[in-house]
């Protein structure tokens, strides 16, 4: 028949306000809807059924179903840094200014240059991808991919930032209803009367589900359920509000839509709902199968729930003269509705040999045509729905009549929405007589006490009639897989599983030939339920194909797995809040505004952010990391070493703890001395290190690295409360009570002393490797003579909150001595010109520290430390270990770091042997030459001895195996 | 426009104490009452919290902590004790308004509204280490110096207008 544009229908649509037009703009077009409209009824509503074009072979597309199920109508929405690609049109509230547009066609819907790829239909077989492109392998990469890549894919990611904001929050109850419909709010009252705390959550903005469009006084059923539950002080109803996930121990995820449809308003546009469930009742109700006819996926051909909702709530229809196909009593409603609302029904087809219910009793008393034993053989019509072909359902396909129609409503039964039961690990039961796979209460997904977690109910449940007394008697439903059931190929291989990933009947089937007896494999093999609709109308069909390829029961076949998120969650939910500033805690020192706006150019070490330089002027980082180390070299510089961990280790075993956290005998170290430190792990290796400072007789204060503060603690902790539980031993990490700043060069005295304090800095009363505490400028402090520069350098821990006053008092002192604050890579250079070690440089988990030359840290005395043992393993005493030596370049080029040294072997594949490592270069500006240390083998005993560094860009570096300690070499300048 | 879902507020004046060891005999030489597990005990203008089984955190104002330091210090000195001022430690924040449990519940994953006067969290406010309870219209909230900033940051956007909680 000649196509009648789809339109608004003059009466009903419940949830749409026929006074209030909202204009919106549909690839170009202005077009004009209704508030309560989804896009997908406005678009109807002013004859767009076509709203896409399938993926594979850009077939056009309407709209199949109502809900978020919709495998085709998928539209890109918004502009610019808010635009969303495949949303779902049926769940997508039409909004004023809305500006959408289609997807998977070029140059434009109407005039699709893809649509070619339906010629190519018999050679794009299922699982092509996997054999047409196999050779030559490197086409694949070159050829193939990039092509296949420009024009797959559904919709455009988009390009710029999100402007919205986004949010978590985290939510406890005793109950938690998944679905708003009849069976869901009973469940809640029921739940609600036992005390506990009940949360109910609608995935839609409305509450009932189908129950009001279904039953006659549905809606009234609802609202008063409604208004007992909203009497409840300990029921929530939230409604927006999709479950995409149930997980172990009750945690379940949903999110909350806040303000999708008006994103200026300045809140949150969506929050995810962290929840804890006692209890879980997935109240999800049930989605309605497509039915396997010949070109089941021409516009006008929709699920007949769908056909109804679309006209009792949004007053649209997709056509005027409407052909129901379907196996059940259910579909007769579709019927019913669209004749109530004025609308030609020309023909029920319906698959059962009779039709004798309530339902069709009522429809034939309309008047209207029902052909029981019945098939639709094809449906005519390209881009709409122009007639249909009518067979016997037990027959091959033989025409029987043609019916004109616009429109078709198909039912091929109902599966329950069993995802979230299944998710972590609920298992499903084949209802035979239902033709459909429902939760099966014996095995439930359980809890740590073993008991269930979650329980279905209603349609959920496979209880398709949940509405009580609302409820006509029904007949039986009679599974029909393919439509009619010996269909040829030829239709067979036009009746669409999967709308998505355009998955027909025949790709199954083959998929089956070739051997794939898994519905798992089957799934990947075909991609049936691998779009963004996870299979929700084509996983029960498909499988079904499966089995009937396969000659064996559903059941045998069994489901693919449900996964979780039930329907797409935006990624900016799942970072929420974090992003921008709040994307990660940055941890900061008392004196960070101050490195902030003295020029610091940061080097992120953990969460903290240190001065890597202070530049000034038009300065580089590598002039500015020059500048300052000759300022301290020369005169005095500052530090801000407030990260450097700073663990207290207090008790009468304390001395022996210490003795077994540290390489070196820490228990005699004398009250108001400091000494370095190695720490080990239980395999030997380097993983910390730095000064202990004994404050008292049962107090030692531990530094380690900026990184190893809070891991080293734990550590501590670990062997404390899990080996030596019963040694008297606290510890504390004070790391960030103090603000720590090393003071160094051979003016650092003097800028001391100027501050005036209670503390003697004299080289007697306070000699290296000693520390006093006392106060400095006004300010308590405890201050350590130690060194990492090789300078005279005095370290002062002062309370945090006073270490910015400290800082400046420091630089207005030492103005007239040239004073400058250095960053981390002017202590890296300095005391790599030292010879020093660097935790994370000189070691990589892999290294002991007697690889590194340390062997005076390391306790002969001692019974025991940590990692005493391995350390005599035979691969840690091996002879050919690399050792720490120092590298002198020999062209004057400074070495890469990691730079490999090879011998003249080549080892079993053709490689040079390696014989060492650069584990630390720079250029030294106190030197003004390169300088470097590495690991090597044999090094120590191969002084003098050249290396050769072979470089990336071809050619080679070479090195000179010398002293790792380049500067100072007798320590003189330690005392200034 | 509608108003901040709490008011977000910086404490400045409070000083800590980090007490390790017998929690009776901490409790004792403060003369106040040992706090049950995950409790936090008031005496006058004290606060003493559960931290673990051999840990307590003094909450005291800022004015008396070298006193009590130096108190406690002595009265623990015969015992297997550890004493540490960690006062600069800290930063406080104090989280009051009618929606102040909104705030908390979109940042630690607590039963925020359910929480009892007198329990205290220890747990995680976004990203960072924090402990959280009860004071009179809402809740103050403790966490580590260096992350401030970001505490502030996370609590004002958790507080913004118009996004309560509640169903709508």
């Amino acid at each position: 028949m000649t196509h009648v544009p789809p339109f608004r229908l003059p009466r009903g649509g419940r949830l749409i306000d026929r006074s209030d037009q909202l204009g919106f703009r549909f690839d170009g077009r202005h077009l004009r809807g209704l508030r309560g409209d989804t896009l997908a009824s406005a678009l109807m509503a002013n004859g767009q059924m076509m709203m896409g074009r399938s993926f594979k072979y850009h077939r056009p597309r309407g709209p199949v179903a109502s809900g978020a199920e919709e495998p085709n109508a998928l539209l890109g929405l918004g502009q610019g840094g808010r635009f969303e690609p495949n949303q779902r049109a049926t769940t997508t509230a039409l909004v004023a200014g809305m500006v959408t547009r289609s997807q998977n066609c070029w140059p434009s819907l109407d005039a699709d240059i893809g649509a070619v790829n339906g010629w190519l239909a018999p050679f794009l077989p299922a699982g092509f991808y996997y054999k047409t492109f196999i050779h030559p392998r490197p086409f694949w990469k070159h050829v193939f991919e990039p092509v296949i890549r420009r024009s797959a894919g559904l919709g455009r990611a988009p390009t710029d930032p999100d402007p919205d904001r986004y949010e978590q929050a985290y939510g406890f109850a005793d109950v938690v209803v998944v679905g708003g419909g009849i069976a869901g709010l009973r469940a809640a009252r029921d739940a609600a009367a036992d005390g506990g705390t009940v949360t109910v959550l609608e995935q839609s903005p409305h509450w009932g589900g189908r129950t009001p469009v279904d039953h006659a006084g549905g809606q009234a059923a609802i609202d008063a359920l409604l208004s007992e539950l909203r009497a409840m002080p300990h029921v929530t109803l939230r409604r927006n509000c999709m479950a995409t996930g149930l997980y172990d121990h009750g945690y379940l995820i949903a999110r909350e839509a806040l303000a999708d449809h008006d994103p200026n308003q300045g809140i949150p546009r969506q929050r995810l709902w962290r929840i804890r469930a006692g209890r879980v009742i997935t109240a999800t109700g049930a989605l309605e199968r497509p039915l396997s006819f010949a070109c089941n996926d021409v516009p006008g051909v929709m699920l007949a729930s769908a056909m109804r909702d679309f006209i009792d709530l949004h007053g649209v229809t997709p056509g005027q003269r409407i052909v129901v196909a379907t196996n059940n009593d259910d579909a007769y409603r579709t019927a019913l509705i669209a004749a109530d609302a004025g609308l030609d029904v020309a023909a029920i087809v319906d698959a059962r040999p009779q039709a004798t219910g309530d339902l069709p009793r009522a429809v034939r008393d309309r008047g209207i045509e029902v052909l029981t034993g019945s098939a639709i053989a094809k449906v005519k019509g390209r881009r709409h729905v122009e007639a249909i072909a009518v067979c016997d359902q037990n027959g091959g396909g033989a025409i029987t009549r043609t019916v004109e129609c616009d429109a078709v409503a198909m039912s091929g039964g109902w599966s329950p929405v069993v995802h979230l039961y299944s998710h972590c690990g609920g298992k499903l039961t084949w209802d035979e007589g239902q033709a459909l796979f429902r939760p099966d209460p014996d095995r439930p997904p359980l809890g740590a006490d073993g008991q269930g977690i979650a329980q279905a109910v209603g349609a959920a449940n496979g209880d398709l009639r949940c509405a009580g007394d609302l409820e006509r008697a029904e007949g039986a439903t009679m599974p029909v897989w393919v439509m009619p059931a010996r269909a040829p190929h030829k239709l067979r291989a036009k009746m669409w599983l999967d709308f998505q990933n355009d998955v027909k009947v025949t790709d199954v089937e083959l998929a089956a030939r070739e051997g794939y007896a898994s519905v798992e494999h089957t799934k990947r093999y075909t991609t049936l339920g691998m779009a963004t609709d996870q299979g929700k109308l084509s996983n029960i069909n498909g499988l079904a194909v499966l089995s009937g390829a396969l000659d064996q029961p559903i059941p045998a076949t069994g489901t693919t797995t449900f996964r979780p998120p039930y329907t797409p969650l935006t990624l900016a939910t799942i970072a929420a809040d974090a992003r921008g500033e709040a994307f990660q805690p940055l941890r900061k020192t008392p004196m960070h505004g101050w490195h902030e706006a003295h020029g610091a150019s940061w080097d992120p070490v953990g969460h903290w952010r240190r001065p890597y330089a202070y530049l000034q002027g038009a300065e580089d980082r590598e002039a500015a990391v020059a500048r300052e180390i000759l300022a301290v070299r020369k005169g005095v510089g500052t530090l801000d070493a407030s990260t450097l961990g700073k663990i207290v280790v207090k008790g009468p075993d304390a001395g022996r703890f210490m003795d077994m956290m540290y390489t070196n005998m820490m228990s005699t170290l004398k009250v108001g001395r400091c000494r370095y430190g190695l720490m080990c792990s239980e395999n030997g290796f380097l993983m910390d290190d730095g000064v202990v400072a004994r404050l008292s007789d049962d107090t030692w204060l531990c530094h380690t690295t900026t990184g190893g503060a809070d891991r080293i603690h734990a550590h501590m902790e670990d062997w404390l409360q899990c080996e030596w539980w019963d040694w008297k031993v606290f510890t504390a990490n004070l790391t960030e009570q103090y603000a720590q700043i090393a003071v160094a060069g051979p003016q650092a005295r003097t800028l001391l002393e100027r501050l005036n304090g209670s503390i003697d800095l004299s080289a007697d009363a306070l000699p290296f490797m000693a520390w006093a505490e006392g106060d400095l400028a006004g300010i308590p402090a405890r201050i350590f003579r130690i060194s990492f520069s090789g300078e005279l350098s005095f370290e002062i821990a002062v309370p945090a909150s006073r270490g910015l006053e400290l800082w400046e008092k420091l630089h207005d002192a030492g103005r007239d001595l040239g004073i400058a604050p250095y960053g981390t890579e002017a202590m890296h250079v300095m005391r790599a010109e030292k010879g020093f070690i660097m935790i994370g440089d000189e070691t990589d988990g892999t290294i002991i520290p007697q690889d590194l030359g340390l062997d005076w840290a390391i306790s002969k005395k001692k019974a025991d430390y940590i990692g005493k043992r391995a350390q005599r393993r035979l691969h840690m005493v091996d002879g050919g270990r690399w050792k720490l030596v120092g590298l002198e370049s020999v062209d004057g080029r400074v070495l890469p770091d990691g730079a490999y040294a090879a011998t003249d072997k080549v080892n079993g594949n053709g490689q040079r042997v390696t014989e060492g490592r650069v584990t630390s270069s720079y250029h030294s500006p106190t030197l003004d030459r390169p300088i470097a240390m590495g690991l090597v083998r044999h090094g120590p005993s191969r002084m003098g001895q050249v290396l050769d560094f072979p470089m990336p860009s071809g050619g080679s570096m070479k090195a000179r195996i010398v002293d790792p300690v380049f500067y100072d070499k007798e320590g003189s300048r330690l005392n200034g | 426009m509608a108003e901040q879902l709490a008011r977000i507020t910086e404490v400045h004046d409070l000083g800590m104490i980090a007490l390790r060891g017998d929690l009776d005999a901490i409790a004792a030489a403060l003369g106040m009452a040992a706090p049950d597990r995950t409790s936090i005990a008031t005496e006058g203008d004290r606060m003493l919290g559960w931290m673990s089984p051999d840990e307590a955190l003094l909450i005291l104002p800022a004015a008396s902590r070298a006193a009590d330091l130096s108190r406690l210090t002595e009265a623990l000195a015969d015992r297997h004790a550890l004493v540490a001022d960690v006062s600069d430690a800290r930063a406080v924040f104090d989280v009051i308004g009618p929606h102040a449990d909104d705030v908390i519940a979109k940042l630690a994953p607590i039963d925020a509204g359910t929480m009892p006067a007198g329990h205290l969290r220890r747990t995680r406010l976004a990203q960072v280490a924090a402990a959280i309870w009860r004071i009179e219209g809402g809740f103050r909230v403790i966490g580590f110096r260096s992350v401030a900033d970001y505490m502030r940051l996370v609590l004002a956007n958790a507080a913004i207008p118009g996004s309560g909680l509640g169903p709508r």
